[in-house]
């Protein structure tokens, strides 16, 4: 049985949805805005009651229509991270962390809650008011407040979305420390890929209060039928190994699959297991293999699918085991005369390498 | 306070604040469960609470001391009910005088909690919620720090008007030196005496001042509440 199964009516909107977070550590709940992601967390964190349906987290039955169970917000031990981050105005930053944990039945130890106050860099900021914070700050008071409870899930619902781009780089690396660093599952709300390429490994694709599809962010991210025609530019997320330093070129190879690329140095040792994410847009096709050509990653690869989507073209494509998708023209397309089966080369102009481990 | 006031003055200074404390102070926490009634709950009959409760807003003062003393008269059932099992005695005392003020003053109390109230992010209170909060935890917690600013606005609005309660006081509790005779009454006695207006025209100077000093005050206050809620 799937461990979230919900069905709610609201004023024209109908949500009927049903997946499992079973063995994933981060669930990414992917979808347009109003596709009923927020409904889905407000009922898993028991801020509102659906109509039908059963809610099980880790392993703890918190909602069950059939059986008249509706656990409590308060009882389920679900740390919830709000889009709109709700920091008691009133509270210092350290009564805003701590508010969860001195409330909670099974609590990290103190000096535990102290390093992951550390681990956010809040340490210095403790004595503050929310309002004397900036974005980034704020959100990550919100995560640790979250954290500090001694959450069995954690729900976040969309984290991100209030902060420009450099806020979100500023971010992003603290969630990868997190999710690194702790065992708790995470339901990741979110409508940017990029994010979820970083930090998710299953994804469940919904839009119009329905999972369209769900499975490991590496099969889903490369599949054309669920990107192509969206607004969405298709990125291929793929799991990768650290092979070694350029130390001169100030370079990385990493092998996927049996093929190496060479990327900028990362922070990571040799050995180690990361994820990268190739953008669609970011890969081009040639016919024979290119000798004289600025980048560095020329992979042999065939086409297994092409879905033509206004004046583009995705092309799915095998590679080392892989599947990669290139977003090329449609006139491309057709000058090169390119159909399934056909043997290319895909040039990939960039890649950008995830922090934490595939 | 010799050298600037009269004895008499000064007594019907401090009476009247005493009067307008004791009114507030009761007040307080009737008003601030009639505005988290209001603010946060839906039930049948909301309309007429909300009616009754704003009901001394629109009440002649007088009718509403001639209720009180046709009720709380020592003859009265209510009245000789507490008379004789309590000891308390409301009619001709300060403690009436209080009672007055308190039920004519109650609405501005409700009115200022009640609008902080109800400027509250609901999402505060579900936020509390998951992190462990039960509801009462998070009354206190977070709906009455929240509430500050209003509790303060109202409770100094009702204070002011406390002071200035003239027709229900005068009915219920007539006009006794020392006992009733609050600042408004003493403007009376001395307006209905021959040669009393030098005398009445410093007491208003007075009333005229402690308002003022009221408006600062709810000033300074508010600022301060706000600024410690994050406002």
């Amino acid at each position: 049985m799937k461990d979230i199964t919900l069905k709610h009516r609201r004023a024209g909107f109908a949500l009927d949805a049903e997946f499992a977070l079973a063995g994933a550590r981060v669930t990414a709940l992917f979808g347009p805005s109003g596709a009923g992601k927020s409904t889905i967390i407000a009922a898993i964190a028991g801020l509102i009651r659906p109509e039908f349906g059963r809610i099980t987290i880790a392993g703890e039955c918190v909602f069950d229509s059939q059986s008249g169970i509706f656990v409590q917000p308060r009882a389920r031990r679900i740390g919830v991270m709000f889009q709109d981050l709700r920091l008691f105005p009133h509270l210092s930053v350290e009564d805003n962390l701590f508010y969860g944990w001195r409330r909670a039945q099974s609590r990290p130890a103190r000096g535990a809650a102290d390093e992951v106050v550390e681990l956010l860099g809040l340490s210095q900021l403790l004595k503050r008011k929310p309002q004397a914070l900036s974005g980034g700050e704020r959100s990550r008071v919100a995560l640790g407040r979250a954290l500090l409870m001694g959450p069995r899930a954690l729900l976040l619902d969309e984290p991100l979305a209030s902060l420009d781009a450099a806020r979100k780089a500023e971010i992003l690396p603290y969630f990868e420390k997190i999710v690194r660093e702790t065992r708790i599952p995470m339901l990741y709300v979110s409508h940017a890929l990029d994010e979820i390429a970083r930090l998710a490994d299953h994804m469940v694709l919904l839009d119009h209060g329905r999972v369209v599809a769900e499975g490991p962010v590496f099969e889903l991210t490369a599949r054309l039928d669920l990107f192509s025609g969206s607004q969405l530019i298709p990125g291929t997320v793929l799991p990768a190994t650290v092979l070694r330093h350029d130390e001169v070129h100030g370079l990385t190879e990493i092998g996927v699959g049996a093929e190496l690329l060479v990327v900028p140095r990362v922070m990571q040792n040799p050995g180690n297991d990361i994820r990268i994410r190739i953008d669609a847009e970011d890969v081009m096709l040639s016919l024979t293999r290119l000798e004289a050509v600025s980048a560095n990653n020329v992979l042999p690869a065939t086409i297994a699918d092409i879905r033509k989507n206004g004046p583009h073209a995705d092309v799915q494509l095998q590679v080392a085991g892989a599947r990669l998708v290139a977003r090329i023209t449609r006139r491309s397309l057709q000058r090169l005369d390119l159909s399934p089966g056909l043997p290319v080369f895909a040039v990939i102009k960039s890649v950008t390498v995830g922090g934490r481990e595939g | 306070m010799g050298g600037i006031l009269t004895a008499a003055e000064t007594e019907a200074l401090l009476l009247s604040l005493r009067v307008a404390l004791a009114a507030v102070v009761v007040d307080l926490p009737f008003a601030f469960a009639a505005a988290l009634l209001l603010a946060r709950s839906r039930f049948p009959g909301k309309w007429l609470v909300d009616g009754i409760i704003h009901l001394p807003l629109v009440l002649p003062p007088v009718a509403l001391g001639y209720l009180l003393l046709i009720s709380f008269g020592t003859r009265a059932p209510l009245g000789s009910f507490l008379l004789e099992n309590f000891g308390m005695r409301f009619v001709f005392s300060w403690t009436g005088a209080a009672l007055a003020s308190a039920i004519l003053t109650f609405p501005f109390q409700v009115r200022a909690i009640r609008l902080s109230l109800e400027s509250q992010e609901a999402g505060l209170s579900d936020a509390a919620g998951t992190l462990g909060a039960s509801a009462l935890d998070r009354l206190f917690t977070l709906h009455l720090p929240l509430a500050a600013p209003g509790i303060l606005a109202g409770v100094i609005t009702a204070f002011a008007a406390c002071l200035g309660e003239f027709g229900a006081i005068i009915t219920f509790v007539s006009n006794i030196p020392g006992e009733t005779r609050t600042i408004p009454l003493a403007i009376y006695t001395a307006i209905q005496s021959p040669g009393g207006e030098t005398e009445a025209a410093r007491l208003a100077a007075m009333s005229i001042l402690l308002a003022l000093a009221g408006l600062v005050l709810a000033d300074i206050a508010g600022r301060r509440a706000r600024l410690a809620i994050g406002r």
